[in-house]
């Protein structure tokens, strides 16, 4: 059972670092051209727009979301990296603007619930099967003699012999 | 005026449902019949005067009436008359009324059919139904009237809505009305909706039931589970294409290229979906075992409460979303009766706790009965974790007041491992036998699937080798596949074999014989082709966005859209339309022409993005008219390739046709005596059996 659970927790993380891997090239600052659209919309992606409930800032069509994406420009034009960029929108707006909660303060508190709950539920799980399996022992005990391991059997047999 | 009958029919049923509800509940306390016989004609009324209400509602909408506040939300003269027909569910009164007329319809239905078989149950069923039913009918009455009419007051300058006419008033006919949103101006309008609101409502059947079997003590059988297995898949299926199509609809018109994106209203209808899934997978328990009697309980108790919580979510724009068109003070009400039907129901449970032992225990940790208990966990987790993740911003504004977004990330993040482990299970339980499973004859079962499964994965997988991520995906699409293809391909040859059918014969015969099974599987098949919708999104989309000039090229992928001009010209439902003319081609190849376009909603001044769709099997190439300059001479797109999109939509049909085939009565009961022929005995019964 032991070896079990621990492949089912391999199998789980091995899905969650598939999951959160992200393969995007990202286009090189200094390219002709950059930021194009798409560099805009990289960054526009993990925001959401601070006015419209829950609408990304790539999507949102309206005019303030407009200019935040002109500002995203501005700003890549201006050598920001990505990350800069989400940190100021952080700091004059808020965290609301994240599309991903943080995982620091009491928002952390989104990811860790949903864990601790998987982790309790596969506890409750096996405790429901080996409680099932409890009752069986406890019906059957009466129809069939309980089973001695074979060892302690010889060992009894062994020690009668002994006496004689 | 035709209104005040809507009136005066919708103030009878009130007092029809709270006087159902109250004299059900004596008649079966105090086992007087009368009361209980009384209460059922009562109910049973309910459902016409009710209908009259919606009728006088539905008749106003179409022929303009503006003097009903209603009536000039939600409908306009530039609206088709389906559209008109279609604002019942437009708005926050008309839908709550549509809400009550469709759950006291299915009470009616119960009550005409079965009445006689379960006497027993039948006050507690009449008490539980009608008052959830009473409960809506009062909103629809006293909170959110859609029967108030439009007065001018002398001396003040605002128009008044009231249900009767204020002193000094005059009635106020307004030209037009407002019309619907311009979202919601969709042929989606007449399928999502509906649908939805079947899909909830439907479960009060089988919640009610299930207070009933706990009051009376028969929750220790499973009589209450036999009578509502097929009121269970009906509510079930409607809330499935509800989601399908709301996922469709999504697609068609937010301009976002995605069709699922964990807005909160979504998250709403998915999680009693969840909780009502694993209910439906759980009562087999019960059935064959006898086991999980109070996993069912939690699991109903959950659905329905999660189904109010929906309504909740949807009508009163609690958690602000997209969705929330409708905002009102509906909040405090429905906040309480939410609260009185979770406590009231798990009190019951408690009382009633004892008459929900197991009648037989678990004989080996690898079986039929550890798949359930395991399934069980996996739904409600997701559950949970998409109920965690929709409510914590409110939360975290109630205890830090900071703002903040829960998006796809997380719930990405967080149920997608989830769901994995779960779609697995799916495959592979159904071979899990009852009681105790050799796991030398499941290895047998499954080498196959497994082996052709890594074989899927590997060419995909080698053919997609610059997503890495996607190869584990289509591993378990492609086992769980092979595995349910496996089950059929095995019915069929021991049909073959044993009676000489020729393959569709046998199919078709294999089916037939076993309803529940099959159909099931057809379902299990279609949970897969939607995971493929969600496995192209997560790993396969591609996205681009550019501006070009008259004769210039965008490219994604192997595709090239080129830009040929821009054009305007009026619509209908009052709108102006903005089109791109534009050629689709692949590798230098033309495809055909695609016309993405804006729709400018005058009145509302609102624009609605309609993209231009090549759709095909494998992909679909979705372009959006983002922008223009210089007077239509260069044009912004974004353009979207949804690799295995439409695999979502088919499976969406699957479901349905395999909800059908487990829903039909199994003709294989009533031939039970005609199978007993020599020769056909062993293969009969084998099928027959799980």
């Amino acid at each position: 059972m032991g070896n079990m659970k621990r492949k089912l927790i391999l199998l789980l993380l091995t899905i969650v670092a598939n999951f959160s891997a992200v393969s995007i090239v990202y286009a090189q600052d200094g390219q002709p051209g950059y930021p194009t659209d798409d560099d805009v919309n990289r960054v526009a992606k993990k925001l959401y727009c601070p006015v419209c409930p829950n609408t990304p800032l790539d999507v949102c069509e309206t005019k303030a979301c407009q200019d935040w994406r002109a500002q995203i420009r501005d700003q890549l034009s201006q050598g920001w990296t990505d990350q800069q960029i989400i940190d100021y929108f952080v700091t004059q707006y808020g965290e609301r603007v994240l599309a991903e909660p943080q995982r620091k303060g009491f928002t952390s508190l989104v990811w860790f619930l949903p864990l601790t709950a998987v982790l309790i539920g596969t506890g409750v799980v096996y405790e429901i099967l080996k409680s099932w399996r409890k009752q069986k022992t406890a019906t059957t005990a009466v129809s069939s003699p309980p089973k001695i391991p074979k060892e302690l059997l010889e060992k009894i047999e062994r020690e009668i012999r002994e006496l004689d | 005026m035709i209104a005040d009958i809507g009136l005066i029919t919708l103030t009878i049923a009130f007092i029809f449902t709270v006087y159902a509800t109250f004299a059900s509940a004596y008649g079966g306390w105090r086992g007087q019949a009368a009361w209980v016989e009384s209460a059922r004609n009562a109910s049973l009324l309910a459902f016409p005067f009710l209908t009259v209400s919606v009728i006088v509602i539905v008749y106003s909408l179409y022929v303009l009436d503006f003097s009903l506040a209603y009536v000039y939300d939600v409908s306009s003269q530039a609206m088709s008359p389906f559209l008109r027909v279609a604002a019942l569910w437009g708005g926050q009164q008309g839908s709550v009324l549509f809400w009550a007329w469709l759950m006291a319809g299915f009470v009616a239905v119960v009550l005409l059919r079965k009445w006689e078989r379960d006497r027993e149950m039948m006050p507690y069923f009449i008490a539980t139904a009608m008052l959830t039913t009473a409960f809506f009918v009062g909103v629809v009455l006293f909170i959110t009237n859609p029967f108030m009419r439009l007065w001018h007051i002398e001396g003040v300058t605002e128009i008044t809505q009231a249900l009767f006419q204020p002193a000094n008033s005059m009635p106020y006919f307004p030209e037009d009305g407002g019309g619907l949103n311009p979202l919601l101006r969709h042929f989606g309008m007449i399928g999502h909706p509906p649908t939805t609101y079947l899909g909830f409502t439907g479960f009060v059947i089988p919640f009610s039931f299930a207070i009933a079997a706990l009051i009376t003590g028969q929750s220790r059988g499973d009589e209450w589970i036999r009578t509502t297995r097929r009121w269970t898949l009906v509510a079930w299926i409607f809330l499935s294409i509800g989601l399908i199509l709301g996922g469709r609809w999504a697609y068609d018109v937010l301009g976002w290229g995605g069709f699922w994106g964990w807005d909160p209203v979504e998250n709403a209808m998915l999680m009693p979906w969840l909780t009502g899934t694993a209910f439906l997978h759980s009562v087999m328990m019960t059935e064959k075992r006898g086991m999980m009697k109070k996993w069912n309980m939690v699991l109903i108790i959950l659905t329905y409460s999660l189904s109010l919580f929906g309504t909740f979510i949807t009508r009163t724009g609690v958690i602000s979303s997209v969705h929330a068109f409708a905002k009102s003070a509906l909040g405090p009400a429905f906040f309480a009766f939410i609260g009185l039907t979770f406590i009231g129901s798990v009190t019951i449970l408690y009382l009633r706790w004892d008459t929900l032992k197991s009648e037989h225990s678990l004989e080996s940790f690898i079986s039929r009965e550890s798949a359930f208990v395991l399934q069980n966990m996996l739904f409600l987790a997701i559950t949970f974790a998409v109920f965690w993740g929709t409510i914590f911003p409110l939360i975290s504004e109630l205890v830090t007041g900071a703002k903040i977004t829960v998006g796809p990330p997380y719930f990405q993040r967080v149920t997608g491992p989830l769901f994995f482990v779960l779609v697995i299970l799916m495959g592979i339980a159904p071979l899990f036998a009852w009681r105790k499973q050799a796991v030398r004859a499941l290895g047998k079962a499954i080498w196959i699937p497994f082996l052709a499964s890594l074989g899927i994965a590997g060419i995909w997988g080698y053919a997609h080798r610059m997503h890495p991520a996607s190869i584990l995906g289509l591993w378990m699409a492609g086992f769980v596949l092979s595995g349910i293809l496996a089950e059929f391909w095995k019915g069929v040859q021991a049909r073959r074999t044993t009676r000489n059918e020729n393959p569709f014969t046998a199919l078709f015969n294999l089916i037939g014989r076993n309803h529940r099974r099959y159909g099931g599987y057809i379902i299990h098949l279609s949970v897969v082709l939607i995971a493929l919708g969600f496995i192209g999104d997560a790993n396969f989309k591609l996205e681009t966005q550019g501006t070009v000039s008259s004769g210039e090229f965008l490219t994604i992928g192997d595709y090239q859209l080129r830009f040929e001009q821009l054009r305007a010209y009026p619509g209908s439902d009052g709108r102006e339309i903005i089109e791109a003319v534009t050629t689709l081609s692949q590798d230098g190849e033309a495809i055909r022409a695609l016309n993405p376009r804006r729709d400018y909603f005058t009145v509302q001044e609102q624009p609605v993005t309609v993209p231009g769709v090549y759709s095909t099997p494998g992909k679909d190439v979705y372009v959006l008219l983002v922008g223009w300059e210089d007077s239509g001479q260069s044009a912004t797109f974004k353009i979207y390739v949804n690799s295995l999109i439409n695999w979502v939509w088919i499976g969406g049909l699957m479901m349905i046709v395999g909800t059908i085939i487990a829903a039909w009565c199994n003709p294989g009961q009533r031939e039970a005596t005609y199978v007993l022929k020599p020769g056909a005995l062993t293969s009969h019964s084998l099928l027959q059996e799980g």
